[in-house]
C-alpha cells in the first residue's frame, strides 16, 4: 500500500476519501484553495497545501499548481475524488509524470470514454445495447437521424456533463435550432461543439452499474443504483436496489456491462449509466471515477470502495471475493443541497448551527460544520444522509426520521424537499421515473 | 424605477445588456454564476437599464445587480 495519499479535492468527498486512508494508516495530504483554509478536509489530514485563490480554475483545476503540491509532498499516489480533474487524462498523466500513482481508471480509458459518442461505440461493439441514435452536424444530417431515432429526442454534448448542453425536441420544427444552440453551449462549456442526438424515453429510469476493474483484470460488477430523482438532469435521491429492475433485467444488465468493461479493460472504479425503460436497457455513459452516490452501493454490500481503488491503483489483489458479492437489504441516498425546495436555485450562506441525524442504519458524509461557509465558488453539496435498512420500506422509514433529525440552520438547504419525496406516494410504490420531480413542482 | 437584486451570492459572470439599453419585461440583463449554476437575472420591467456591476464581480445576497427607469 502507498506511504502517502494526495487528495486533490475538497468538501464531502475529500472529507470521505481521507477518512478510509487515515484508517488504512497512509499520511494523508489535503489541498486547498484560499476560501478552505479553514475547511473540514483541510483538518481531517496529516499535512494541508494550499493550490492558490478561490476560483476553482485557479485551484482545484489548476492542474501546474497540484502538480507543484504532489512535487513538493513527494505524495506516492493522488485520489482525485469526483467533479474538478477527476476525469481529466492531462491530468492523470501529469500526477504519472510527477512520479505518483493515479488512483482510478488508465488515462487511456479516461478517453476512449469520455467521449460519449465513442463510448457508445465502443460498447456496442462489445454487444452492449445502445440507444437509437448517433452523431450529427447541424442541419439535414439531424432531420435524418432524427427521423431514423423517431420523436421525441434527446440533442446532448457529446463532451457533456452535469446535465449541461442537454434538450428535448418533440418534433421536427425545433430541431435545427435546438442542434446549433447546444452545440454552441457546448463549445462555450466543453470546448467541443459536438452533438450526439438520441431517440428520447419518456418514462425511463436511470439505473447504473458499479464497476471495479480489478488488478488481475476481471472485472466485478457490484449491482446498480437508480438514480431517477433528479432536478436540472442532476441527482437528488440515489437508491439500490432499484425497485424497477426486475432479477432477470439486473442478470442482463450486469453480464452486458461486465462485458463492455472487460472489451475496454477497465481497471478501478466507474460507473455504467443506463436508462431502463419496461424490461428494457440501453447504455448511456461511463463515468471514469468514483461517483457521488458510491455509499449507496457500500450500504448494500460492506465494502469500501475508495480502499479497493487504493488497492487497485497499488497493484495488491481486491480485499473481497468478487465471486461473492451479496448485496443486502437496501439503501438510499439523499443529498443535501444548499439551494432552496420550490426552485432549487443556488444559495450560498454560512451554517451557525449543525447536528448530524444518528441511528441504526444511518451514515452521513459530510464535507462542513457549523461555522463553516459554503460558498458561491463550488457545487452546492453540503452532505450525503446515507440510510440502509432490511427492506426498501424500512430504509425509507429510517430516511424520513433522518431527514427530520437533521439540523443545519444559517443555510437554506433542500431538507425539506428531500421529506417531500419521501412521502410522496408515487416514490413509495417505486413507480416512479425521471420526470417524478417534475410532477411534484408541476 | 424597478431595482433588480441578487437572490443570492454570485459571481457576476456575463453582462448581456449595456447601460443605457431599453429592455422589456423578461429580457436577460446579466448572467450570475453560483456554485457551479448559471442564473440568468431577467427584466423585472420595461425600462432603460442602469448597471451596477460589472463582469467578474462578486456580489453578496440582495446586492443591486441593476435599476431599470
Amino acid at each position: 500500500m502507498f506511504d502517502s495519499l494526495l487528495v486533490a479535492n475538497r468538501g464531502e468527498i475529500a472529507c470521505r476519501v481521507l477518512r478510509t486512508a487515515n484508517d488504512l494508516g497512509i499520511h494523508t495530504i489535503a489541498v486547498y484553495s484560499e476560501a478552505d483554509g479553514g475547511a473540514r478536509h483541510v483538518e481531517l489530514a496529516d499535512e494541508a497545501v494550499a493550490i492558490g485563490p478561490s476560483p476553482a480554475a485557479e485551484s482545484y483545476l489548476s492542474i501546474p499548481a497540484l502538480v507543484e503540491a504532489i512535487e513538493r509532498t513527494g505524495a506516492a499516489a493522488v485520489h482525485p475524488g469526483y467533479g474538478f480533474l477527476s476525469e481529466n487524462a492531462a491530468f492523470a498523466r501529469a500526477v504519472e509524470a510527477a512520479g505518483a500513482t493515479w488512483v482510478g481508471p488508465r488515462p487511456e480509458t479516461i478517453e476512449a470514454v469520455g467521449d460519449k459518442r465513442a463510448a457508445r461505440d465502443v460498447m456496442a461493439a462489445a454487444g452492449v445495447p445502445v440507444n437509437a441514435g448517433g452523431p450529427v452536424q447541424a442541419g439535414e444530417e439531424a432531420l435524418a437521424v432524427a427521423d431514423r431515432a423517431g420523436y421525441p429526442v434527446m440533442v446532448k454534448a457529446a463532451a457533456g456533463g452535469g446535465g449541461i448542453g442537454m434538450r428535448i425536441v418533440d418534433d421536427r420544427d425545433q430541431l435545427v435550432e435546438a442542434v446549433e444552440s447546444t452545440s454552441a453551449q457546448a463549445e462555450r462549456f466543453f470546448g467541443d461543439g459536438s452533438i450526439l442526438l438520441e431517440r428520447y424515453l419518456p418514462n425511463a429510469r436511470h439505473v447504473e452499474l458499479q464497476v471495479l476493474g480489478l488488478t488481475d483484470g476481471r472485472v466485478a460488477v457490484l449491482g446498480e443504483r437508480d438514480c431517477s430523482v433528479q432536478r436540472r438532469y442532476q441527482k437528488v435521491l440515489e437508491e439500490s436496489p432499484s425497485p424497477g429492475v426486475s432479477p432477470a433485467l439486473r442478470a442482463r444488465m450486469v453480464a452486458a456491462i461486465r462485458a463492455g468493461a472487460e472489451h475496454l479493460g477497465y481497471r478501478n472504479a466507474g460507473t455504467f449509466e443506463c436508462l431502463v425503460s419496461g424490461d428494457d436497457f440501453v447504455f448511456l455513459e461511463v463515468n471514469a471515477r468514483l461517483q457521488v452516490e458510491h455509499p449507496v452501493t457500500e450500504a448494500v454490500t460492506g465494502l469500501d470502495l475508495v480502499a479497493e481503488q487504493l488497492r487497485i491503483a497499488a497493484g495488491e489483489p481486491p480485499g473481497f471475493d468478487p465471486d461473492a458479492v451479496d448485496p443486502q437489504g437496501h439503501a438510499i441516498e439523499l443529498r443535501v443541497y444548499a439551494e432552496d425546495s420550490k426552485r432549487f436555485l443556488p444559495r450560498p450562506g454560512t451554517i451557525t448551527a449543525y447536528q448530524e441525524p444518528t441511528g441504526p442504519g444511518i451514515r452521513v458524509d459530510s464535507g462542513f460544520r457549523a461555522g463553516d461557509a459554503i460558498t458561491p465558488y463550488y457545487d452546492p453539496l453540503v452532505a450525503k444522509l446515507v440510510v440502509h435498512g432490511a427492506d426498501r420500506g424500512q430504509a425509507i422509514e429510517r430516511a424520513r426520521a433522518a431527514v427530520d433529525g437533521f439540523v443545519i440552520e444559517g443555510l437554506t438547504t433542500n431538507l425539506s424537499f428531500l421529506a417531500e419525496v419521501l412521502d410522496d406516494p408515487g416514490f413509495a410504490s417505486g413507480t416512479y421515473d425521471t420526470g417524478l420531480v417534475a410532477r411534484l413542482r408541476g | 424605477m424597478t431595482e433588480m437584486r441578487a437572490e443570492m451570492a454570485a459571481n457576476v459572470w456575463k453582462i448581456v445588456v449595456a447601460d443605457g439599453d431599453a429592455v422589456a419585461a423578461g429580457d436577460t440583463l446579466v448572467i450570475l454564476e453560483s456554485m457551479k449554476m448559471e442564473i440568468p437575472v431577467e427584466a423585472e420591467a420595461a425600462g432603460t437599464v442602469t448597471l451596477a456591476v460589472e463582469e467578474g464581480q462578486a456580489i453578496d445576497e440582495d446586492d443591486l445587480i441593476a435599476t431599470i427607469q
